[in-house]
Parts: C-alpha cells; structure tokens; sequence
C-alpha cells in the first residue's frame, strides 16, 4: 500500500497551486460579488490543458488520470469554488459520458474541443419536478423519421450560460419509467434550444447555473447519446464520476477555509496574545484538518479505483457524504475563529461558508449518498 | 536555430527562515524551484520556438534531486534535456561551476546560450559571462528582451543603468536574462503526463571536456570567510509636519549623512 503521489502528481500539484494561487484567487471575490462567471480563468486553464485532465491525447486531451482531475478541482476550489465546478461539471458532467458512451464519430466531434477548451460542456438531468427523482422527467423525445423532437425544461444547470455542448435526458417512453429516459448531446445554437433564467444563488455564484428551454427541437438521432432507453444508467454511472469532482470541490474548500483561519489566528490578538495561543483555537484547528484530510484519503481513494477501473460507487458517495458534510462543518468554524471579521465579506471565509452548502445538495444529495452507501451495505 | 538554456535548482528563498540563534539558514521544508531568472530564460527561448522554430536543449548541473526542474522543462515544453552529475563537480563555486558547464557546451552544438542574470540563492551573476569567457563567445548580459532575424542576427534589448541599450549581435552567443523580461508559461497538463517519460540524459566528468584540475573544490578559489544575518534596520524617525517644513528636515538629514554637500 502507498499513499504516495506519483512524481507526475507531484509536478502536477506544484503547477496547478501555483496557477490557482496567481491566476484564481485574485478573482474569487470579485467573481463572487458581480456573480461573474469568470471566462478569462478558463480561457488561461484551457491553455495549458486543465480542461482536459482525463481526456486521453488521441482526442486532444491531457491524457492524466482521475487522481490528477481531482487534485486540479480540489486545489481550484480551496481559492475560488466557482471554478472548481466549472472544471467539474465540464469535465465529469459532460466530457466523461461522451468518453464512456459515445460513438466513434460522436467522440471524435466532441471531445477534441472539450479537452482544449475550445468548448465547454454542461449537463442537464435536474427538471422543476425531477431533482432525486430523476425518473419523474418530464422532457420528451419524439421519434419522428431520422430525427427527435425534444420538449421540456431543465433547471440548475451549470456552466449553462458559456456551455457549447450539452449531455441531456429526456423520456423516450414515459411507459417505463426509468427504463424509457434516453441520454442526446445537444449543441448550443441549435433552433429551439435556448437559456432561460439564471439563478440568484448563495454560494458559487460565478457559475452561470441556469434553465434550459426545448420548444420542438429536432434533434438528428446521431446525436442520441448511448442506446435508445438507456438513458437512466448513463445519468447515474455520470453522476457517480461527478461525485469525485464535487467531493473534490468540497476537499478544497475545507481546505481553503483552514489555510485562512491558520493565517488569521496567528496574527489576530486579544486578551494580549495570538489567538493561536488559546487551547480551543487549538484544538479546533486539529478537529479541522483531521476531518479535512480524512476527506482527501476518501477522495483520491475513490479516484484511484476509478482509474484503476474497478467498481467506486459506494467509494463515490463515500467521498462526496464526508467532504461535503466535513466542508460545511469546517467553513462554519473558520467563520466562528475569524469571529465578526469572518462574517463580513472583507475575509474569504463567509464566502467559502456558503460555497460549502452546494457541496451537500448537487449531484446527490447527502441523504442520496446515505442510500446508496446502506443499500450496498444491506444487499 | 538551436538554443541552449541553463537552469539551476534553488531553495525558494521567498519560503527561506534564519534560525535566530546561528544565523544560518533553514532549509529544511523549503520548497526547491526553477530559478526565476532561469525560467524567464527557459521562456524566452521557447518563444523563439514557438514564434521561429527551435530546437531547446535545458541543462543543469545538481545533485540528483535537481532531476525534477528537467522534467518542469519538459513539461514547458522543452525538447532534451541533460542533467550535469559526478562527485568531480561537488563543492563547486561559480567558476569551477562555469568549467563544468562550458565543458558540457563544447559537446553540444548550439546558436544561442542562454542563462539567468543570476541564482535566487547567491546573487552572484557570475555563471554566465564565465561561460561565455571559456568558450570565447559574444555575451550580453542583463537582457530584457532579444529578437530573432530568422538566419543569423539578433536584435537584444539590454537593461543598464540608466535605461536600455540595443544591440545587434550575430550567432553564436551568450546571453543572461532577467526574470522581468518575460511570464514564464505554466507547465502544460499533457506535458506534465509525459515529462517521466522522456529521457534526461545523464552526464559526469567522463562526458564532458574539461580539465579536472577546474573542477569541484579543487578548481574553486572563493572561500566563504564569514556568514552572518543582517541585523535588523533601526527603527525612523517620524515627523507629522507640514510639506515645506518635511522638504526641509530630509534636506537636513541628508547633509548629515553626507549624502548630500
């Protein structure tokens, strides 16, 4: 057994904290505050392969592993959410199902823009009535000679605004239920297809998270992603991956937060000393990053059975119940040790707070995780 | 056209604490980097690379451990690299350093070498004009820019005191450059996947062509009399006057100092 990174890990770590330290943190708060999606950082990601981690180089990508995705989301998240979930949904949401489920000709079209950034991706499976429920979709695909004609709604979608290609579900067969949802990629621009109301939202507010408008769009059946009615197990294996990224996110946070606090306790005084000097500061601090790096353990071990291409989704829902539930609990003691200071907006922590709270609902929620973890566990 | 680049691993000195009792260095937990000037070097030369066509050789002379700023210039996207290593070169100063260097130089073949002003670590700038010396070639140093005709000529912006020089200069030559000269890239992810498996070729005394005799601590005349931490500065002073009066205090203190009559 090794807990070591690999040195191509290693030389990766270095490059991707030393971008997100110089070219992402300088903007998390501005992203935030102006609820700016920030287009420039991933134009800069885009250049140097970022959005492109998995992707193997014979379509155009970096040809890295899961464990390598994971620590560029994890290191872009502790200095700016937003973009972690930028590379996430892109890159787990819509790049990988067209890597696991599409034709030849459908990767060769897609991937090589997703992977250099060209284009980014987004996902839609979340509808007004189909959130946990995914079966209760309400979007339908009428076959109609060669083509589809889509009709329906999505909402939540990340990326949605600035995405080129979109991985969507829609009901081919309302009979039965989850066995009658089919899996289309769908581009940007295409006639009836169109971005509805963006989303006022609490924490990642850079991200773009919008609806998603279908009035009779017709779709060429080419663009049917996997096979007719097996839409269902492509949205879950797909949220299984994106879970990685999201318990990757969450890690970043946490670990974001607690790099704040260790900083600020040692230079904010009272009662004439550092407030590091105090023994709850102390041990807050240790409960912190105990619950942070066990977080990271679960994360990269999940990653790694997914490149070593065995089965990982209790590992998934494993990572992403704990990350998420520890982000929250750790950015709520760094606002508590940053005191009044941590409420306002002057200190990055009141933003990783509510940045934290997505991490528990989006792509499973934690009650979610919770049922697949016990359903493997009572088989 | 065919450029080489000198790089050197240093402790990141930004990262760098003085034990307050000896005074020396702690080095231990310090992060080991690519020289700044190094890398704006290395960038420079890739631009040329990307801009004209070139092929770019990176050499190092370290420890093993230095191993790991080859595979970053590979990762950049450098296209050889050789790493300088042989208990021969050990306890080297820059001019026995410089030796080892040019000895491996006079095995490759290049139109343009270049190296960093100078090393985070000593501050010396030396390296490179010895460089240019033992293999009798042009050098300017202190570049802040250089660009390249296509066949044989470069134009070079040189920063002196004063402002800048310009300068025509023909291949081969030496050049050192500034870490404001340029942003060096990030490594590329893709580049970063393959770096391992790339070959850095190995080199020790036996490959290169050198005489022994100027090389490691034989061939090193610095001897280092005397380290010690500079004392901290004493506090100013400081007045809350108006403008005229403050113009007439500096003026005073100045005279004091003699700095001015």
């Amino acid at each position: 057994m090794d807990f070591s990174l690999t040195k191509e890990q290693v030389l990766f770590q270095q490059m991707i904290k030393d971008f997100a330290e110089r070219e992402v943190k300088p903007l998390a708060a501005e992203v935030d505050e102006q609820e700016r999606f920030p287009i420039e950082t991933v134009e800069k990601m885009a250049k140097i392969g970022i959005m492109g981690i998995p992707i193997p180089k014979q379509y155009g990508g970096a040809g890295g592993n899961n464990v390598m995705y994971s620590m560029a989301v994890e290191e872009l998240s502790a200095v700016c959410a937003t973009t972690g979930v930028i590379v996430s949904a892109h890159t787990s949401l819509c790049a990988a199902p067209i890597m696991e489920n599409g034709t030849e000709a459908q990767k060769q079209k897609y991937l090589p823009k997703l992977a250099s950034g060209e284009w980014i991706g987004a996902f839609g499976l979340t509808e007004p009535n189909a959130g946990t429920d995914a079966a209760g979709q309400q979007t339908t695909a009428v076959e109609e000679g060669d083509n589809y004609i889509i009709n329906g709604s999505k909402i939540f979608i990340t990326n949605a605004e600035y995405a080129h290609v979109y991985v969507i579900f829609a009901m081919t067969d309302k009979s039965k239920g989850t066995r009658g949802i089919t899996a289309f990629i769908i581009e940007k621009g295409t006639p009836g297809f169109s971005i509805g109301k963006k989303e006022k939202k609490m924490g990642i507010r850079g991200s773009a998270t919008c609806e998603l408008i279908f009035e009779n769009v017709v779709l060429p059946k080419e663009n049917m992603l996997g096979k007719l009615n097996k839409g269902f197990g492509i949205a879950m294996k797909t949220l299984d991956g994106g879970r990685i990224g999201i318990a990757a996110q969450a890690l970043g946070i946490a670990q974001g937060a607690i790099n704040e606090t260790v900083r600020y306790v040692k230079e904010r005084k009272q009662f004439g000393r550092p407030i590091s000097g105090f023994q709850n500061t102390q041990f807050q601090l240790a409960d912190m990053n105990t619950k942070t790096e066990a977080s990271r353990m679960l994360v990269r071990k999940a990653a790694n059975k997914k490149d070593q291409k065995v089965p990982y989704s209790v590992d998934a829902a494993m990572c992403k119940l704990y990350a998420a539930e520890t982000a929250m609990e750790v950015t709520n003691k760094a606002v508590q040790l940053h005191g009044g200071y941590g409420y306002t907006r002057e200190y990055p922590v009141e933003r990783m707070m509510r940045d934290a709270k997505i991490t528990e609902i989006y792509e499973g929620t934690s009650e979610v995780q919770r049922m697949v973890i016990s359903a493997n566990m009572l088989k | 056209m065919k450029i080489v680049v000198c790089i050197k691993q240093v402790p990141d000195t930004t990262e760098i604490k003085i034990d307050p009792k000896t005074g020396t260095l702690i080095r231990d937990g310090v992060p080991s980097i690519m020289n700044p000037d190094d890398k704006s070097g290395l960038e420079m030369a890739l631009q040329l690379k990307d801009e004209k066509g070139a092929h770019v050789t990176v050499i190092t002379m370290g420890p093993p451990q230095a191993d790991l700023i080859l595979r970053e210039a590979y990762a950049m996207g450098v296209d050889r690299a050789i790493h300088l290593t042989d208990r021969k070169f050990a306890g080297a100063d820059t001019l026995a350093t410089s030796h080892a260097l040019a000895g491996a130089l006079r095995k490759i073949d290049f139109d343009l070498l270049i190296t960093g002003r100078q090393a985070i670590d000593g501050d010396t700038a030396q390296v490179g004009p010895q460089i240019a010396e033992h293999l009798d070639l042009p050098q300017v140093s202190y570049l802040e820019d250089l660009k390249f005709d296509g066949e044989k000529t470069f134009t070079m912006k040189r920063h002196i005191e004063e402002g800048y020089q310009m300068l025509e200069v023909e291949a081969p030559c030496v050049v050192t450059v500034l870490s404001s000269a340029n942003n060096p890239r990030y490594m590329n992810v893709g580049g970063i996947v393959d770096a391992y498996q790339k070959e850095v070729e190995v080199w020790g005394f036996n490959e290169i062509e050198v005489d022994e005799k100027n090389l490691g601590l034989k061939g090193s005349p610095t001897s280092v009399h005397k380290a010690f931490a500079r004392g901290l500065k004493p506090a100013g002073e400081l007045y809350e006057v108006e403008t005229d009066e403050a113009v007439g205090i500096i003026i005073k203190k100045l005279k004091e100092k003699f700095i001015l009559n």
